[in-house]
């Protein structure tokens, strides 16, 4: 079994210092041993981290809590007693309330029909919504949470809905929340704000698991810090008496670099300009608003910014697979018609790769094999081609070359792209956009769902194409990755481009510009 | 004048089946279970109702049958859509092709008339309601014509169903049942997780629309015909599909749609042969296709962009 490092919880020692106390957890899914013999103890009126790489079990193991699936065997303790949680009802009725991932809200509804539903208080809700009303208007004072009662979910903004989420939880009179990867989608500035509201939270004597891949949330707001590792409980520490180091180790099981190491840049003659881009999207919107930046071989240029300020169009523009509305991109000093005859194959073969943001609607064909997927889009090199047919043998030799190079696991080029983990997934992607050896490399979100140990083989390749005289435009949301991999960095907001930064700016400064405070006057940044 | 009424006296009538079975897929596609099976359904409750009023010799037997036969119709699709989380357009198309094959071949081996159920008397059916002072008011020009022979005179279902519109409103927007209606037909996982059961909100939703199935068909063989007769809804329940596309998914349009669907039908019956000045005849097989061809323009480009509920026509599995 795993050692844990724990406060003594063993022995149903059930003095009720502990909100949640989990023995001896199993859970199945087929052959995978999701859960293996997990026990956890978590403290009322704490903030207890849980972190580990994706796959690791963080997820399954608060979905039995919530209800969501049932362990094998093992025993869930509320306060000291033992509860059977058979569904998500029988988990709001103990208090538990869940922030999930993905916001479970209806998007046409207003804020109170959301908050609301399963809670109605009779079935007609005329009475119900008078109550809800007067108890969101509580909640609200008290936790200062302001989010208008009748606004409806899809015009607010993310960390608004955030909001709405937790305002849920607590109307339903949780007293422990579980928070699972409440920071993924928002700005650091928003991240800061829920801190500041977990915080409170724990003041006020609610319980708090916050579920996270990121080392530096866990350090910043958690009194205790779990790490999971393959289905395993590894570790339990006081977050005080820990350090970022260990705590990666503990989540990989072996020594990870977290610093990405690289020399300095010896930028080239430019390969990528683009001038006055202008793209709007089906509805309309300006979504890139007159764009002007270069890139130039042998550097990593890094557009940071919040997810859906124009980096997605930007680079789907360039890539040729949206068309703008004005503005002229050239690559290698020749133009390239991003008006109306840009197209992805065309581009490929003038040396441009991209490795889209979104790998499962773009990047793969997920029910093809490993061996297909690593040629999309290259399918008609002569390499792959026997006549009018496919060269089946030389397409899985080829395959069977990359996995080799990119460390793709399981190796095996006849698997079906779909069971791969998303950082293989994600490497077979980089492994067809790199070893064509493209002079321009777009890179959308290289490492979005990908764990530690993948993070690091991904970025080291990247770094490497940067020296061997490749020009490299990389979008991120994760700021980090932003600043330790980009020679300079371009912020992103409301589709401009606010500001050149040099990457070992301030993180709190980058996060501003994101928010759009602070722009630059001049917007041509990176003449 | 006399024209006119009678035209919208006809619009009403035709409208009346559409609405039903609109309303019917309103429940039904609000709550995520998207059904073409509308047609079989009402075809069942058509068939059942006759068949149960010409045996029983009563009206109301009728109904109740044709409720539930429309009502296990829906239940099976229920039970391939929600339970067994099949494809539902293929559940929908096996409960019509079922429904047609079962009335033809139940109706011959009962009642041995060719697919037919025997005539039936007033007493088997809904005949019309005549409104207090109908008769008294008939001689007021305009109104007290337009109350006595458009307002009055319809039978119990077609009232009915007119009442059902605001009160399908009242249901969806007013009531809790509503409100878990509409959320498992946009995001199931939200309602899962409120801790409401997905499966019994949508199993209720496909009952309704399996009651209100039945009575469409009963309206045509027991209420505005005097029996069944074979293939009687003649598509009804793809243009009230049609409908609902085009009415949003929203009651009140709803209404408006099967009216003017209505409209159609009712000039198609009121002027088929008679001679038009300019155009002379116009030929019968144009006005009988003009609902359909009149549904492909506006569905095409007049409506505006109809988005169906998020989660419709796909099966709610618990994530991994």
């Amino acid at each position: 079994m795993a050692e844990t490092g724990n406060v003594d919880s063993r022995n149903g020692s059930s003095d009720d210092q502990y909100a949640i106390e989990l023995v001896g957890i199993n859970k199945h899914f087929g052959a995978v041993h999701a859960n293996k013999n997990i026990s956890l103890a978590v403290r009322r009126g704490s903030i207890h981290g849980i972190i580990g790489e994706n796959g690791a079990g963080k997820s399954t193991l608060m979905s039995i809590l919530y209800g969501f699936y049932q362990a094998e065997t093992g025993d869930i303790l509320i306060n000291g007693v033992k509860s059977h949680i058979g569904d998500s009802l029988a988990a709001i009725k103990s208090g538990i309330g869940m922030v999930h991932q993905h916001f479970m809200l209806v998007h046409n509804f207003s804020v109170l029909e959301n908050i609301m539903l399963g809670a109605e208080d009779g079935p007609i809700l005329n009475r119900g919504v008078a109550r809800a009303r007067a108890e969101l208007e509580r909640l609200e004072t008290e936790y200062s949470l302001e989010v208008d009662p009748d606004a409806i979910i899809e015009e607010l903004p993310v960390g608004i809905q955030q909001r709405v989420e937790i305002l849920k939880a607590l109307y339903r009179g949780a007293e422990i929340l579980i928070l699972d990867e409440p920071t993924g989608v928002l700005t650091p500035a928003e991240a800061d704000h829920l801190f500041r509201i977990l915080g409170q939270l724990k003041e006020q004597g609610k319980t708090i698991i916050l579920i996270t891949h990121k080392l530096r949330e866990i350090m910043a707001i958690t009194d205790t810090v779990s790490v999971m590792r393959r289905g395993e409980m590894v570790a339990t520490r006081k977050t005080a008496e820990t350090t970022v180091e260990e705590l990666a180790e503990l989540m990989v099981g072996r020594r990870v670099l977290l610093r990405v190491n690289k020399g300095k840049a010896n930028p080239g003659e430019v390969k990528l300009s683009v001038r006055d881009l202008t793209v709007r999207d089906s509805r309309g919107v300006v979504m890139v608003d007159k764009v002007s930046f270069d890139v130039r071989a042998g550097e990593i240029v890094g557009i940071a910014g919040v997810a859906g300020n124009g980096q997605s169009q930007l680079l789907e523009t360039i890539a040729g697979i949206r068309h703008a509305e004005s503005g002229e991109v050239l690559l290698d000093g020749k133009p390239v018609d991003v008006r109306a005859s840009a197209d992805p194959a065309i581009l490929r073969q003038r040396g441009l790769a991209h490795v889209p943001e979104d790998r499962h609607r773009m990047g793969l064909v997920l029910p093809f094999e490993e061996n297909e997927c690593s040629i999309l889009g290259y399918h008609s090199s002569p390499t792959y081609l026997n006549g009018p047919f496919l060269n089946i043998d030389s397409i899985r030799a080829d395959a069977a070359e990359k996995i080799e190079q990119f460390d793709i696991r399981p190796p095996s080029c006849r698997l079906k792209t779909a069971n791969f983990s998303g950082g293989n997934q994600q490497k077979i992607v980089l492994a067809r956009e790199m070893e064509r050896d493209p002079s321009v490399l777009l890179v959308g979100q290289p490492t979005r769902g990908v764990d530690v140990g993948a993070i690091e083989f991904i970025h080291r390749r990247i770094i490497e194409m940067r020296d061997a005289g490749k020009a490299i435009l990389l979008v991120s949301v994760e700021l980090d990755e932003i600043r330790s991999l980009s020679d300079r960095v371009l912020v992103m907001f409301a589709g401009k481009v606010v500001g050149e930064r040099d990457p070992a700016t301030d993180e709190s400064e980058l996060g501003l510009l994101m928010a759009g405070v602070g722009a630059d006057e001049e917007v041509e940044a990176a003449q | 004048m006399d024209t006119l009424i009678q035209i919208l006296d006809l619009t009403a009538r035709s409208a009346i089946p559409l609405l039903l079975a609109c309303l019917a897929g309103l429940y039904s596609e609000r709550s995520g279970i998207f059904d073409i099976g509308l047609e079989g359904k009402m075809l069942a409750g058509a068939f059942f109702a006759a068949a149960a009023a010409a045996v029983t010799g009563n009206a109301w037997l009728g109904l109740l049958a044709g409720i539930a036969a429309s009502v296990c119709f829906a239940l099976v699709h229920g039970f391939a859509s929600i339970t067994n989380r099949g494809n539902q357009i293929v559940s929908g198309v096996a409960i019509n092709f079922s429904a047609a094959g079962l009335t033809a071949l139940l109706g011959q081996s009962w009642f041995s008339q060719g697919g037919r159920t025997p005539q039936l008397g007033s007493e088997q059916r809904f005949g019309p309601l005549e409104l207090p002072f109908a008769e008294a008011l008939s001689e007021v020009p305009v109104i007290g014509q337009i109350y006595a022979e458009l307002i009055s005179g319809h039978n119990l279902i077609a009232y009915f169903a007119f009442a059902m519109v605001p009160i399908t409103w009242w249901v969806l927007f007013k009531t809790r049942f509503g409100l878990r209606l509409r959320a498992v037909g946009e995001n199931p996982a939200a309602v899962d997780t409120a801790g409401v059961s997905v499966v019994w909100a949508r199993y209720r939703a496909v009952i309704v629309c399996g009651i209100l199935c039945g009575i469409a068909g009963a309206y045509l063989s027991i209420g505005l015909q005097a029996g069944y007769v074979k293939n009687m809804t003649a598509g009804r329940g793809f243009i009230a599909l049609a409908a609902l596309i085009f009415a949003k998914w929203r009651p009140v349009e709803a209404m408006w749609a099967c009216l003017l669907f209505g409209f159609l039908s009712a000039v198609e019956i009121r002027y088929q042969g008679v001679e038009l000045p300019l155009v002379g005849v116009l030929p019968v097989q144009l006005v009988q296709a003009l609902p359909y061809i009149l549904t492909v323009v506006l569905l095409a480009g007049f409506i505006g962009k109809a988005t169906p509920p998020r989660a419709g026509g796909v099966p709610y599995v618990k994530e991994r």
